[in-house]
């Protein structure tokens, strides 16, 4: 496991470099909807939870649901943001050697 | 049959792992970046596919269409909160947009680790004794919800600054640093006893001493450090996620929570650098002390502004055959940047060059500017970065700040005792003129002087950025 961290990490960390500054506003709010992944753990609460009911009784059931409502809030939101900042530079590529001087 | 079916889900993580990837390799460039975006959803879609078709294989034979139907419920609700915020606040208020959004996965986060706490055994770590968790998971447990819930109030705190209902004043008080240093100490002591213990009122201590902390981390930070404070969150929501996945051992969690960590990281570093600071010093909030006596040692000086007209201004850019934007904060606050655009297609049409020169901390967050100018359709060529334009402005007749102050100061390359000495910064003085388009004849948001005021090559033109812009605008065509 810390393994695929440090190889997460290293790859993150060189495709980020790569990122031009000026879509610096759509990384992080691409960013932000892709850590809502936890939201994963929060379903596996609320579907296993549901399912063993009798033998935990509700309250992770519920920590899960508040948990899936805001990470999903997070998801679409994020998601929809970045769309919305990407379309405006959709359209306007760059010509990096047609610069006018 | 089922058993065959869930072993395809660690294929189903890594596909998603690897759209993931791709999401942010897409950004790299604006022709592909629409792309990325879209593999982001498509990975996340896998993602979330993932429990509900575990607990499918999990059992067949017993009806548990409602026992789906109930997350699915949770998450449309949760979509349509998301949308509305989006569709409502808009793209004005980005930077607080983003926070707002940051403050959702902390708290998600925190909620998580609640749940993970209360029945360990529904996601199979259990220890020697039943409900025990063991204890390299508690850890990584305990420091996972830490950094939730410090991301939680820590972009609350953000999010009320930028808006505008917390002061954007750096708040202080007396030993503070103390005061954090000593909470600090608590939540690591209090992390060791619920290893040890794992009764529930220690984990309960260790979050709610965590959003203290993540509150008063960021309440003395002032509005111009918001770049590095935003993506430095924006970098614990991923750490956050990947502690997370050590304490489940979730291999996608953590490989997203690296990548998004990392990005945070890099981001602030830029940012750091762009300021000429570093990380510590920022969220120790250096910069007050040197600044009061910056301000101090200043103030009774020479006083000689020029302050100029609308049309004055337009005569000015007018005759200019080549002009600099630069943009900062107090355009975003004016939303002056179609106004811009409109002042500089007129200019365009009489075949005067217009650039921009955008600084990596102007705004309030990363890429702030770039993002307004790209709203108000500037072409992506004439937009560019500090060191790129930085050796033209010699040759610049015109430069027009539009709202910023502390990124074209030049005592930050002179002065060695300013607060911002050191700090990268537009050579704008190089220029044959430059136009200040600002609200008041004040020092910056860092409470620094700025020289370049007091120049014989500088005008001052006061007001709101937009009704200025309006105004040249007004004057250039009558």
């Amino acid at each position: 496991m810390v393994t695929i961290f440090i190889l997460a990490c290293f790859v993150g960390y060189y495709v980020v470099l790569r990122v031009t500054p000026a879509l610096h506003a759509p990384l992080m709010s691409v960013t932000n909807a892709i850590s809502s992944v936890i939201v994963m753990v929060a379903l596996d609460a609320v579907l296993v939870g549901l399912y063993e009911i009798e033998r935990h009784g509700g309250a992770s059931v519920w920590f899960g649901i508040f948990a899936i409502l805001l990470a999903t809030a997070n998801i679409v939101g994020g998601f929809m943001l970045t769309r919305r900042m990407l379309s405006m530079f959709a359209g306007k590529k760059k010509h990096v050697t047609e610069k006018r001087q | 049959m089922t058993q065959a079916l869930s072993s395809y889900i660690p294929a189903l993580t890594v596909a998603a792992s690897i759209f993931f990837i791709c999401t942010l390799r897409g950004l790299s460039m604006a022709a592909t970046s629409s792309k990325g975006n879209l593999c982001g959803m498509i990975g996340m879609v896998i993602a979330i596919a993932c429990p509900f078709l575990q607990r499918i294989f999990l059992s067949s034979q017993n009806d548990i269409s409602w026992q789906i139907l109930v997350p699915l419920t949770v998450m449309g609700v949760g979509g349509i909160i998301g949308l509305c915020i989006v569709k409502k606040i808009g793209m004005a208020a980005l930077p607080q947009l983003v926070a707002a959004f940051h403050s959702l996965v902390g708290l998600a986060a925190v909620f998580i680790a609640c749940a993970v706490f209360s029945a360990p055994d529904v996601f199979g770590i259990v220890g020697s004794h039943l409900d025990n968790i063991p204890t390299s998971n508690a850890v990584e447990m305990s420091i996972g919800a830490a950094i939730g819930a410090i991301t939680f109030t820590g972009s609350v705190v953000a999010f009320g600054k930028l808006q505008g209902f917390i002061s954007g004043k750096p708040l202080r008080y007396r030993g503070q640093y103390i005061v954090n240093l000593f909470i600090a100490i608590v939540i690591a002591v209090a992390i060791v006893m619920f290893v040890i213990n794992q009764e529930a009122w220690i984990f309960c201590t260790v979050v709610l001493l965590s959003l203290i902390i993540g509150y008063l981390l960021i309440m003395p930070i002032g509005g111009a450090d918001m770049p590095v404070i935003v993506s430095m969150l924006n970098s614990y929501s991923g750490w956050t996620a990947a502690g997370i996945g050590f304490t489940l051992e979730n291999n996608l969690l953590i490989i997203v929570g690296a990548l998004v960590g990392t990005s945070g990281a890099i981001l602030s570093n830029i940012m750091c650098k762009g300021m000429n600071r570093s990380l510590i010093s920022i969220v120790l909030g250096g910069l007050s002390r040197g600044s009061e006596q910056a301000v101090s040692s200043n103030s009774g000086e020479r006083k000689n502004v020029k302050v100029c007209s609308a049309e004055d201004a337009a005569f000015i850019i007018s005759n200019a055959s080549s002009v600099v934007v630069v943009p900062g904060y107090g355009m975003a606050v004016a939303q002056a940047q179609h106004a811009i655009k409109e002042l500089a297609d007129i200019l365009k049409g009489d075949g005067t060059t217009v650039k921009y020169a955008i600084h990596p901390v102007a705004g309030r967050m990363p890429g702030h500017m770039n993002v307004l100018l790209a709203e108000s359709n500037i072409p992506y060529d004439d937009v560019f970065e500090l060191d790129d334009i930085n050796h033209e402005f010699g040759a610049t007749d015109v430069v027009i700040v539009v709202g910023a102050n502390d990124i074209t100061n030049p005592s930050a390359k002179t002065d060695s005792t300013s607060p911002i000495y050191g700090m990268p910064v537009l050579d704008v003085e190089k220029a044959q003129t430059v136009l200040f388009v600002k609200r008041s004849i004040g020092s910056g948001y860092a409470g620094i002087d700025n020289p370049l005021f007091y120049r014989e090559n500088t005008m001052m033109i006061l007001g709101d950025a937009k009704k200025v812009v309006e105004n040249i605008l007004k004057a250039m065509k009558g």
